[in-house]
């Protein structure tokens, strides 16, 4: 299974990013062989949108799960479309989050942004 | 005459200015461009209010045609397209309708269809014909809205006074657009200042001729006077931080109508803003 998770830059001793759409580097970790790649996200700098085209780019990466700790509506959307299932990180520690993820220690993410109820 | 009123920020008076010029005005035309909190009417009171709803495109695709290219989500610059399970989503909220995507699409898959995003109210208070934009809440932009209030028949030799949104955003540049005048409406403080600043810099970029407003002035001294001062913007009016008059303004009264003290004072400023259009 692969994983996605924000980061503030490309490296595993890097932190956990706490903006979802803004964040500059995705890390893309594959929890069958531990093998990892950090790709640059597309809508760091968008005008308006980010959190869309965010999303799409951690889905065009055919990840499984998304480790994050924030998540808006529209991005939601397009994650839950796409059947990626999102868990709330804990603390910054990339490394951390993984181990706790892998021992299923992680929590869903339930608090999406506002206005989202109804809005389907 | 189109004479706009702005302000960088919100309170400092724009309706409070715009309202009374337009009262003043013999015959005129008041057009309130602050399409998400539009207040002018709480004034004006219009009767025989007729509604215009106001509509803007917003693609759709035709999954039978769609070769899933993504060539309209990589397209558009407001990431208003996602591309899952094989298929386009479109976010309607975040689209602004430039109709890009129907345009690229190869397989001719997008088409457009109306969404309506508010509505136009216009009507009659004395002399003075009121007309109202309404954007809906949650909806992206009111450009759409502002481009359409700026389309209603109008009567060629009225005055116009402009009510425009607060800031210096695409819905500002879009409601001084077509101005003869900016008025730019500044309170004495030093964020009253800064505020000034940010529309004194928009106006200048769109080469539009220009006045400051000092509104709610005290005794002490005005950082936004000394703004106008140190880049020679000229200052049509000081109103003074007057008890009474805030009353009744706050009381939805339109103080020109109610005392001719504060009539006098408003076509004053009217005088002094057509005599510097003229120079």
């Amino acid at each position: 299974m692969k994983i996605a998770i924000p980061v503030d830059e490309k490296n595993l001793e890097s932190t956990v990013c706490v903006s979802f759409g803004r964040t500059p580097y995705f890390l893309i970790y594959d929890m069958n062989d531990d093998a990892y790649t950090f790709i640059d996200n597309s809508a760091a700098t968008s005008q308006g949108g980010a959190g869309i085209k965010a999303a799409q780019n951690v889905v065009d990466q055919n990840v499984n799960a998304l480790l994050t700790p924030r998540c808006g509506e529209n991005a939601y959307e397009v994650l839950i479309g796409a059947k990626v299932s999102l868990y709330k990180t804990s603390g910054t520690s990339i490394k951390e989050n993984i181990a706790l993820f892998k021992e299923s220690k992680l929590p869903i993410l339930s608090e999406i942004h506002s206005g989202f109820h109804g809005h389907r | 005459m189109n004479i706009a009123v702005l302000s960088g920020k919100g309170g400092t008076g724009k309706t409070f200015v715009s309202v009374n010029l337009a009262s003043v005005l013999d015959h005129s035309l008041y057009i309130d461009c602050d399409v998400e909190e539009p207040n002018g009417h709480l004034f004006f009171k219009p009767e025989n209010i007729n509604i215009d709803n106001v509509f803007v495109k917003i693609p759709k695709i035709d999954f039978e045609k769609c070769t899933g290219c993504r060539k309209c989500v990589d397209f558009c610059k407001f990431n208003a397209l996602a591309y899952i399970n094989d298929r386009v989503k479109v976010f309607d909220a975040i689209c602004h309708s430039c109709g890009g995507c129907s345009l690229v699409c190869p397989a001719n898959a997008i088409y457009e269809e109306d969404k309506m995003i508010g509505v136009i109210e216009s009507g009659f208070s004395e002399k003075v014909s009121v007309i109202t934009g309404r954007l809906n809440t949650g909806e992206e932009t009111g450009v759409p809205i502002i481009k359409a209030l700026f389309k209603m028949e109008k009567d060629q030799e009225e005055n116009t006074i402009i009510d425009c949104p607060p800031g210096s955003s695409c819905m500002v540049m879009e409601s001084i657009k077509d101005a003869d005048y900016c008025l730019l409406v500044a309170e004495p403080t030093i964020f009253g200042r800064h505020n000034l600043s940010m529309v004194h810099e928009l106006v200048e970029l769109f080469n539009k001729p220009f006045g400051c407003v000092l509104n709610k002035c005290i005794e002490s001294n005005n950082p936004s006077e000394a703004y106008c001062f140190e880049h020679d913007i000229p200052i049509v009016a000081r109103i003074p931080f007057d008890k009474k008059m805030g009353l009744m303004n706050s009381n939805g009264m339109i103080v020109t109508r109610e005392d001719t003290d504060y009539f006098d004072l408003f076509k004053k400023l009217l005088n002094q803003i057509e005599e510097e259009v003229v120079l």
